[in-house]
């Protein structure tokens, strides 16, 4: 097969031609800085407003609770940096939990390094956080609660709602990291009690470089980025244009299509699952099986390392990505993998496939067809399977 | 990532398998890192490595100096095969990633434990050979989930 067949839209995804068309303008026509007075430029500034409030409407939130940043990564630093300055009086103690994206776990380290106490909370064996034990988790210092809203890796969807609700009683405020999420499935920031979000233009066919952070009026939280006056003072920098256009056209296509979008990945999602559970052996499902982001599967095959597979995969013109350490740039396996429990030597096994609107059928089965045979050929060069093949002989003779 | 000779072992290893009644066999790495290499020795009495085969989990670089480390040591008698070094194994794949170096001191390692396995059985002493470091028997008790 000679075309390629991405799976990895939970690392980037393809910018719509639509959306590369509604920023074009902004590059070479309407390119004048927002803040300016004249009439040429003033009017990028409701180009700007018109995007807020497309965002707005889909999480159910004011559009002046829309800021533009650089991406979901320095949403989450804000978030979790501004409120830690702003709140110190009250408190120094955070809740989150093992899985978050590094954007939180690097942040609330270098929080910790600072005089703040985090709490990493565990999680069951498909990922989910139990609401109780972050109610249990809450002190008279805690200060804020970041869960995301669906991992990135294995694509469980946490009980937002619920925690949003544990958080409002304790009066902490509640910030989630939603960039695999948002856009994809159905959220209310009034519903889930949620104050502040995170969310990135390219993980919805919006380009790169773009994204925004919701903050709920009332939450006071300071600029992270100082310098000019744009974003109601909080966030300062010559707007981004054409990637503010960029992502609310984005916004906009990815919220007319999601109820189909959800059902039409849901059901190629299940069928790849189904087949291969069906047809390769020893393997795992690592994630919930039903609340899960409708574009993820996560599987872990035992005695085989992720990285061979991906250059296998890679040859056969298919992209996804894998937990395994060669991937991840350490000696350690992915940190989610581990968290649900997962012994080092099946985690480096895993495989990520994330799905978009543009698979199809026919895809998803020849890449199931194609996995079989590339899991089957790393195995017959495994020890590891060497010694469980002869394990299981011995034990069949007993 | 990697050079043409790397992927050209990752994708047609050469002389992967088992040998049985091995003449030595050593296992090295861990599961836990993600890298175990396994190879087996048939030594003739001239102690000449007359074939060699080998097993690995691991990454791309595991698999290609694994089977690097094989061809170098192919035909050679076990004083020349103590000369395979893990930087002769990457001079012969053009080079690998500096995160990937580690791969090529296992399969150093892995060579080193299949002829320590064979000076043991034989009661002989290998100039230069040391005991391996690393043996996935160890912890083999560990791993007995089933999926």
């Amino acid at each position: 097969m000679e075309k390629l067949i991405y799976l990895d839209n939970a690392a980037t995804t393809k910018t719509s031609p639509e959306v590369v068309s509604a920023m074009l303008p902004f590059f070479t026509e309407h390119y004048g800085n927002p803040s300016s007075v004249y009439g040429f430029a003033a009017a990028n500034k409701e180009v700007i407003t018109r995007q807020r409030e497309i965002i707005a409407d889909v999480l159910g939130a004011k559009s002046n609770e829309i800021y533009f940043t650089a991406g979901g990564t320095e949403a989450d630093n804000w978030a979790l940096i501004a409120t830690a300055e702003a709140y110190a009086a009250k408190g120094k103690h955070i809740i989150t939990s093992k899985i978050e994206h590094h954007a939180i776990l690097h942040t609330c380290e270098y929080l910790e390094k600072r005089g703040y106490e985090v709490t990493y909370l565990d999680v069951d064996e498909n990922g989910l956080i139990d609401p109780a034990a972050v109610e249990a988790a809450i002190r008279p210092d805690t200060i804020l609660i970041t869960i995301m809203y669906a991992n990135n890796e294995i694509g469980t969807i946490e009980p937002i709602a619920e925690i949003g609700r544990i958080a409002r009683e304790h009066s902490v405020l509640f910030h989630t990291d939603a960039v695999q999420a948002f856009a994809h499935v159905p959220i209310n920031v009034d519903e889930c009690c949620i104050d502040m979000l995170s969310a990135s233009g390219h993980k919805l066919n919006g380009p790169k470089g773009i994204g925004f952070l919701y903050i709920r009026k009332g939450v006071k939280i300071r600029s992270f980025i100082h310098g000019g006056a744009q974003e109601r003072k909080r966030r300062a920098g010559t707007e981004n244009v054409p990637g503010i256009a960029g992502l609310g056209k984005a916004v906009e296509l990815a919220a007319a299509s999601m109820k189909e979008r959800m059902d039409y990945e849901t059901k190629l999602r299940d069928h790849m699952i189904g087949r291969i559970e069906n047809e390769i052996p020893h393997c795992r499902l690592n994630g919930d099986r039903t609340k899960r982001l409708p574009n993820n599967l996560n599987f872990s095959f035992r005695f085989i390392e992720g990285e061979s597979m991906l250059i296998k995969l890679d040859l056969k013109g298919i992209c996804a990505s894998s937990g395994s350490a060669c991937t991840s740039g350490s000696l350690d396996p992915s940190h989610v993998l581990l968290a649900i429990g997962l012994p080092h030597e099946i985690a480096h096994g895993s495989l990520r496939i994330s799905l978009s609107e543009e698979t199809t059928m026919e895809e998803a089965d020849y890449v199931v067809d194609t996995l079989k045979e590339i899991v089957k050929e790393i195995r017959d060069i495994s020890p590891l399977y060497e010694d469980f093949v002869k394990k299981e002989a011995k034990s069949s003779k007993r | 990532m990697y050079t043409e000779k790397v992927m050209d072992h990752f994708q047609h290893p050469r002389n992967v398998g088992e040998i049985e009644n091995a003449s030595g066999v050593g296992t090295v790495g861990n599961a836990k890192c993600g890298d175990i290499m396994r190879i087996y020795l048939d030594i003739d009495e001239d102690q000449i490595i007359r074939d060699v085969k080998f097993k690995t989990f691991g990454c791309g670089a595991a698999v290609a100096t694994s089977s690097m480390a094989t061809e170098l040591v192919k035909g050679k008698n076990i004083r020349e095969a103590m000369q395979v070094t893990n930087k002769a194994v990457m001079e012969a794949l053009d080079g690998l990633p500096p995160v990937k170096v580690h791969c090529s001191l296992l399969a150093e390692e892995a060579i080193h434990a299949a002829l320590w396995d064979y000076a043991e059985k034989n009661g002989i002493e290998i100039e230069g050979l040391e005991k391996p470091k690393s043996d996935i028997h160890e912890d083999e008790e560990e791993e007995e989930e089933e999926y």
